[in-house]
């Protein structure tokens, strides 16, 4: 009886630490919201948020300051875009290849190489584009600067690359196989099957993984610190030094702030804008994925 | 005949596609190549013993990575006794607890993909203010590996639910049967099975957290100190920040600093992905 009574002690004990290891992640969520909300108040009882949205120029350090956020946002919004030009064209049709061309050796040797792309930290992206990309770009551009909007995107799409492909394929690979086999019944060959049948019926899988891809674009961080420079700049010039939302707050950090300053807040208003972007278009990628897991 | 011209127009668009599909994955497998030729052929000379054991120094010759390495051990091991209990804990609750209608439920299932997909950077700035700041941690050990391990935490609870649910409900069944509680199936039954798993998966976080900078440079970690560690509340740097430090500096013996920095980071990243993988394969061969 009384170890029953134990047991049943335990079972109770046991479910509440392991409620309480659960919440932390819910906390985690809470203290992020509530940090950038906090901050972002306060800087904005400071500087109008007319001025922050639609002032062309960012100096927070400089004497006069100025918070207009567009150009961190340009800077990022052409690293996003320029590096999907890469992602999205070669992920997509790597996965293609590998699900409805490549055979099962062919498939068990590329993809741990992919696999072997993705785990590369970006630290090492950043040193290839400054070291490698940087010097190839110049040497055919020669007015390109060092610091370039290019090179830190090619390195960006190159990264990125891998997570549009495996998640492209698991899209394609999810489409049954009868709807494949159908067509190849009525004389379709390979490229047709794939452009007609299996695209299509993959597509939301395949938007999706283009989105996640945009997202993890504009919250890297370590490449464009490295690659991309640190001027703050209006402009759609890619061979000319940029900086991005994430690059600002690295420099920032690694600079000496005053803690509580405006300066130091701008760092938290510049990632709660950072964070909002993301949220977004990763909500907008998980509605997509929830729609096709019905229609299957 | 006209069907048959057709008919090898379509075949041969068909090879011509393939080969077009095909020269993308070989493009990634080329970049991947000259990543790692660019960086085995700067930093390969400069590799030796005294650079793993050495400090850092303004003097290229002299500099070496020890206290970053120490420093990257030091963080993943603490980033690893946190996540990983609060990690499982959370998939254990969701897998074998919780009601699956009940808010609660939902509400994480839906926290965790979100969080999933926060940039590392922003949870920098969760770890300034909470960790660094309001608990007065300072710009420590502690506080980069409490940062780390909010950052990796989505992706061990994703990994073990992936896990425990692998475990075949017979099991689950059949030690219930028995009498005994719940807790005592988990222990007795599940998480041995499930473990090779919530390790493979735990072991590929950690090293994602190895090779992250940002959130680290956020909560104060320096990419230049010339002291060891010696306990959890000392100031450190780890290797991905001191390779940073060394790119960001315009001398061409800095960037073979870096390159070496980067050889000996990516052979740990390397070492432990294979220990991920051989468990993993063993986990499959048992559940089969």
């Amino acid at each position: 009886m009384t170890a029953r009574k134990r047991h049943q002690q335990t079972e109770v004990l046991v479910r509440w630490i392991l409620i309480g290891l659960s919440a932390v992640s819910i906390l985690t969520t809470i203290g992020i919201v509530l940090t950038l909300a906090y901050e972002t108040f306060e800087f904005f009882s400071i500087v109008s948020i007319v001025e922050f949205f639609t002032s062309h120029r960012w100096a927070p350090v400089f004497d006069p300051p100025s918070f207009g956020v567009l150009p961190l946002v340009a800077g990022t919004m052409m690293i996003a875009v320029l590096s999907g030009l890469i992602s999205i064209p070669l992920g997509l049709g790597s996965a293609i290849y590998l699900s409805e061309f490549a055979s099962k050796k062919a498939r068990k040797i590329i993809k741990p190489i992919l696999e072997l792309l993705a785990g590369i930290p970006s630290i090492v992206y950043g040193f290839f584009a400054l070291t490698f990309i940087t010097p190839l770009i110049r040497s055919v551009a020669p007015d390109t600067q060092i610091y370039n909007a290019l090179s830190a995107s090619i390195a960006v799409g190159i990264m990125t690359l891998p997570m549009v492909a495996s998640l492209s394929e698991d899209a394609m690979m999810a489409v049954p196989d009868s709807i494949r086999q159908g067509a190849y019944a009525l004389g379709s060959t390979k490229l047709e099957v794939a452009i007609h049948v299996i695209v299509p019926a993959a597509f939301s899988g395949i938007a999706a993984s283009f989105m996640l891809a945009i997202s993890r674009a504009i919250g890297e961080t370590m490449i464009v610190a490295i690659a991309a420079g640190q001027t703050p700049n209006l402009s759609l010039n890619p061979f000319q030094s940029i900086q991005t939302m994430t690059g600002f707050m690295v420099n920032m950090a690694l600079g000496d702030i005053q803690q509580g300053s405006i300066e130091f807040k701008t760092v938290f208003v510049v990632g709660a804008l950072l964070f909002v972007i993301t949220l977004i278009l990763n909500l907008i990628a998980r509605i997509i994925i929830q729609k096709t897991r019905e229609v299957y | 005949m006209k069907t048959t011209k057709r008919h090898q127009r379509r075949l041969l668009l068909n090879r011509i596609f393939e080969w077009i599909f095909f020269s993308t994955i070989a493009v990634a497998i080329l970049v991947l190549g000259a990543l790692l030729f660019d960086i085995f052929s700067r930093g390969i000379s400069g590799l030796d013993w005294s650079f793993i054991t050495s400090m850092p120094s303004s003097r290229p010759a002299k500099a070496g990575i020890f206290p970053a390495l120490l420093g990257t051990l030091w963080v993943i091991l603490l980033t690893a006794l946190i996540a990983l209990p609060v990690g499982i804990g959370t998939a254990i609750y969701l897998e074998e607890y919780a009601n699956k209608k009940s808010w609660f439920f939902k509400a994480l299932n839906l926290n965790i993909a979100n969080l999933a997909g926060v940039p590392a950077i922003v949870y920098g700035i969760l770890g300034l203010t909470v960790f660094v700041q309001l608990l007065k941690i300072g710009p420590t050990i502690l506080a980069g590996a409490l940062t780390l391990s909010l950052l990796i935490l989505p992706v061990i609870i994703v990994a073990s639910i992936e896990a425990i649910r692998a475990v075949p409900n017979s099991i689950r069944e059949g030690s219930l049967a028995l009498g005994v509680t719940r807790w005592q199936t988990i222990t007795g039954a599940i998480l041995p099975m499930a473990l090779p798993g919530i390790l493979t998966g735990s072991i590929l976080a950690l090293s994602r957290a190895m090779g992250e900078a940002a959130p680290l440079i956020m909560v104060g970690a320096v990419g230049f100190v010339t002291f060891l560690p010696d306990s959890i509340l000392d100031r450190y740097t780890v290797l991905p920040m001191l390779i940073y430090n060394w790119t960001s500096r315009p001398q061409d013996e800095f960037a073979q600093l870096a390159a070496s920095g980067i050889i000996v980071m990516l052979i740990i990243l390397m070492l432990t992905n294979l220990t991920a993988i051989i468990l993993r394969n063993r986990s499959q061969q048992r559940i089969d």
